[in-house]
């Protein structure tokens, strides 16, 4: 092979595994990320069932209820929407009423109860969930610094 | 008093360091060799006066003096002694000074072991590495000030985050620091070489050592964590591709990207630009992990305390280091000349390869990191990218890279002979092959796919060992001269043998645990058994326990293996008494290389207790593989050629090692 053959083959080479991994991102960004919302969004953004979402803002107080075995129920709440959740498994730690909390998953159905298989709190006890506490803020009932 | 000394020794090296960027350029430019000696006796200076300044806050932390702030903020006079020494570095301030002290320790190495570089590339090295240790010192001593008093001191600390307070915290920061910050000699090398203009394979031997040496440290200090996660956290996972973990994993993949590159440039003084390029890189990557990590704009265990000044200002470091020395590489890139060709199939076309896919696969990584922050700052909607995109992105580049890895090592230089290559890989694909086959055969309904990942292993593996016995002559030799020539091999090829023999082992690891785990959520009562892969596991009963600073609740659980008892577990929750914090501690039994899971949750209304059991066969080949990897550095680092230093350009073409000669 010439210099200019060797050049060229490296540099097809090159592109195309670049234009594959450029492929691979655009279709994985449109597939595979999940969007955040608060109470207030689901109910005004009207989410599809089936539709994986994250969903966050505080555990109302007094919602939580513990069933059969490991499964739970509460509510999460922005304090001006109020959506149940379903969750089966070990609750962390700082899970608590009155907490922030984002818990990930999507509706069965229209107008069933949102079934999480993630549950996500805090790492300490001064910290919330960053997108908790900006739709807080957005609410008006921050109540942190 | 001692603090006051320690601010004040911080100071003073902040003076030294500022020092310490202008003299020794003016030197090097002038060729005034007085002004270039100031350059290492400040690099001490600065070293000494940073780890006194460093060893007055663990005298704080030691003697609980919660006057400081930040020993109040951070510990507690009943918390042990090991977590009060930790404990300097688990926190925001003390962390940004072992950054610093580190960063100040590897100008000091260099400032020692660098007595044969030319000296004006030891002068501007330094000096570029004096820039960023001033930048660090001021951020520390303007916004985070590790040494600010209280007064009236409390009489009780507020304690360490309880997750912190685990051996980890001595390991994994210390570890993964000299690798993310040791990346910086290498950009200071980088830098000083496009100040100078001027870069050749000497340069890259140089530079290798460094590179090596913060990639084996990178590579333990990730393992290290992630293991500390696992089992931490009580989640059971061991990387979740948290924005964190990213952090410190992109400085990882552009190293290991830069190791393979500057191995090209040392041998065959080809692809200068792109391995400079790569240095800047790397440690840019470095820098903005710590951003990503410091600043607040992610939620993480790691992000201690968010103030939107700390951000800015490391944001500023980020604009000015980055934006400063990819001005300087476009202003100089073109006077740096060209070095060898190469055929595409040859060492260098599968280091190329090598470098294609680990930087592709870092852009990757780096697109879903950041994609979350640009869309908010953009459009304000809130999103997550989670494993399923890294799975999808990450995944499917690695693999063409790791098939390709047992070939790269066998290709000559230059110009290389596939078919050759290919003949000596037979065995190892083989013993693949049938590896493969047994999984599928032992393992009832194991997918195929999971057969074919183990199978990817042993095919490193084997490859990796097919690399030694191929150099030492196996098939051309006579059998009483292998055993000789093997041991007269360099280590450098039992350091890539190893590393490459490491990274088999982690994917098998990998796949296992994906493939092969079973997890479980139960409710147990006193005298109940569930079970979990070959064991089944009996609840004996909860019971209070109390630990120096927390109480616990702990779970006893006796593991039977056909009916026989062989061992206990015992997950706890815990209650950190001055946080009021409760912990999970999942309780963890290893046979062989596999682990047994257990983690505690709620107690249950009829008397139960929620358990949550995994199984997970082999899991611990992706540490034991991490581990493997570092050694291969290490082994690598010892080598001769690194040892005595760079020879002129001259001696540096060695006669070619058995095995390579085709």
């Amino acid at each position: 092979m010439t210099r200019k053959q060797k050049r060229l083959a490296i540099i097809g080479g090159g592109v195309s595994v670049i234009a594959a991994a450029v492929l691979l991102v655009l279709f994985a960004l449109q597939e595979q990320i999940v969007y955040f919302h608060s109470p207030s969004d689901v109910v005004e953004k009207q989410v599809g069932s089936g539709t994986r979402i994250r969903l966050g803002g505080l555990v109302e107080d007094g919602s939580v209820v513990r069933g059969q075995g490991s499964e739970v129920a509460f509510a999460v709440t922005d304090t001006a929407n109020t959506v149940s959740v379903r969750y089966e498994g070990i609750l962390p730690d700082l899970f608590r009423e009155g907490q922030g909390v984002v818990v990930e998953g999507a509706f069965p159905q229209a107008g069933a109860p949102f079934v999480a298989d993630t549950v996500l709190a805090k790492h300490d006890e001064t910290y919330m969930p960053r997108e908790v506490a900006d739709s807080l803020k957005d609410k008006g009932v921050w109540q942190g610094e | 008093m001692i603090v006051e000394l320690g601010h004040y020794a911080l100071i003073m090296a902040l003076a030294t360091a500022l020092l310490q960027s202008v003299l020794p350029l003016i030197g090097a430019r002038r060729m005034d060799q007085s002004l270039m000696d100031f350059a290492p006796a400040a690099s001490l200076a600065c070293f000494s006066l940073t780890l006194f300044s460093f060893f007055a806050l663990t005298v704080a932390y030691v003697t609980s003096d919660f006057s400081v702030v930040n020993v109040w903020e951070n510990s507690h006079t009943l918390k042990p002694m090991i977590y009060k020494i930790s404990g300097v570095w688990g926190n925001h301030e003390g962390s940004m000074l072992l950054w610093i002290l580190i960063l100040t320790f590897f100008s000091a190495l260099v400032a020692v072991f660098g007595g044969n570089l030319p000296s004006t590339l030891k002068s501007n090295v330094l000096a570029v590495q004096a820039w960023i240790v001033s930048t660090f010192l001021l951020f520390v001593l303007l916004t985070s000030n590790p040494f600010a008093r209280l007064n009236p001191a409390p009489i009780e600390g507020r304690d360490l985050n309880p997750i912190l307070q685990d051996i980890g915290l001595a390991i994994h920061p210390p570890l993964l620091y000299l690798g993310y910050v040791g990346f910086s000699i290498c950009f200071s090398f980088a830098v000083a070489a496009l100040i100078d203009g001027r870069i050749d394979a000497a340069w890259a031997r140089w530079v290798r050592p460094w590179t090596l040496a913060a990639w084996t440290t990178l590579t333990a200090g990730i393992a290290m964590g992630s293991y500390w996660a696992y089992y931490e956290l009580g989640w059971g996972g061991w990387w979740f591709w948290d924005p964190v973990e990213n952090a410190s994993f992109m400085p990882w993949l552009a190293g290991t990207a830069l190791l393979h590159s500057a191995l090209v440039m040392e041998k065959r003084e080809a692809l200068k630009i792109w391995t400079v390029l790569l240095a800047i890189m790397t440690f840019s990557l470095s820098l903005l992990g710590t951003f990503l990590v410091r600043s607040g704009v992610l939620t993480s265990v790691h992000a201690f305390a968010t103030d939107p000044t700390r951000g800015v200002f490391i944001l500023g470091i980020l604009v000015l280091f980055i934006g400063g020395a990819f001005a300087l590489f476009a202003m100089r890139a073109q006077t740096l000349s060209h070095g060898g060709i190469f055929a595409p199939i040859s060492r260098e076309g599968a280091l190329v390869l090598n470098n294609l896919f680990l930087t592709t696969a870092t852009a990757t990584v780096l697109v879903g990191t950041l994609y979350p922050l640009v869309l908010e700052a953009i459009t304000g909607e809130k999103i997550s990218v989670g494993p399923p995109f890294f799975n999808l992105t990450f995944g499917p580049l690695m693999i063409p890279l790791l098939l390709a890895v047992p070939f790269g090592p066998l290709l000559a230089w230059k110009r290389g002979d596939l078919w050759a290559v290919c003949q000596r890989l037979y065995a190892a694909a083989g013993i693949s092959l049938l590896v493969a086959l047994a999984v599928i055969y032992f393992s009832t309904g194991a997918p195929v796919l999971a057969a074919l990942g183990v199978a990817l292993g042993v095919w490193l593996m084997a490859g990796s060992v097919t690399d030694l016995l191929t150099r030492a002559g196996v098939g051309r030799a006579k059998l009483s001269v292998l055993w000789p020539r093997l041991k007269g091999l360099p280590r450098s090829a039992f350091g890539t043998a190893t590393a490459h023999f490491g990274v088999g082992v982690m994917v098998i690891g990998i796949v296992a645990v994906t493939a092969f785990s079973t997890e479980a959520v139960t409710t147990l009562r006193p005298g109940e058994q569930t079970t979990a892969g070959p064991f089944a596991l009996r609840f004996e009963e909860l019971r209070p326990n109390n630990g120096p600073n927390y109480t616990e609740t702990q779970g006893r659980l006796t593991v039977l293996r056909d009916g026989e008892a062989i061992s206990q577990i015992t997950p706890s929750k815990r209650i950190y008494t001055a946080r009021r914090m409760p912990t999970t501690e999942a309780g963890i039994m290893t046979t062989g290389a596999s682990q047994l899971y257990v983690a505690l949750g709620d107690e249950t209304a009829d008397g139960g207790t929620v358990v949550r059991v995994w199984w997970k066969p082999w899991v611990t080949f992706i540490w034991i593989g991490a581990v493997i990897m570092s050694l291969g550095g290490i082994v690598s680092l010892s080598d001769r050629r690194l040892r005595i230093g760079a020879p002129s350009p001259k001696r540096a073409k060695t006669p070619v090692p058995a095995g390579e000669t085709q």
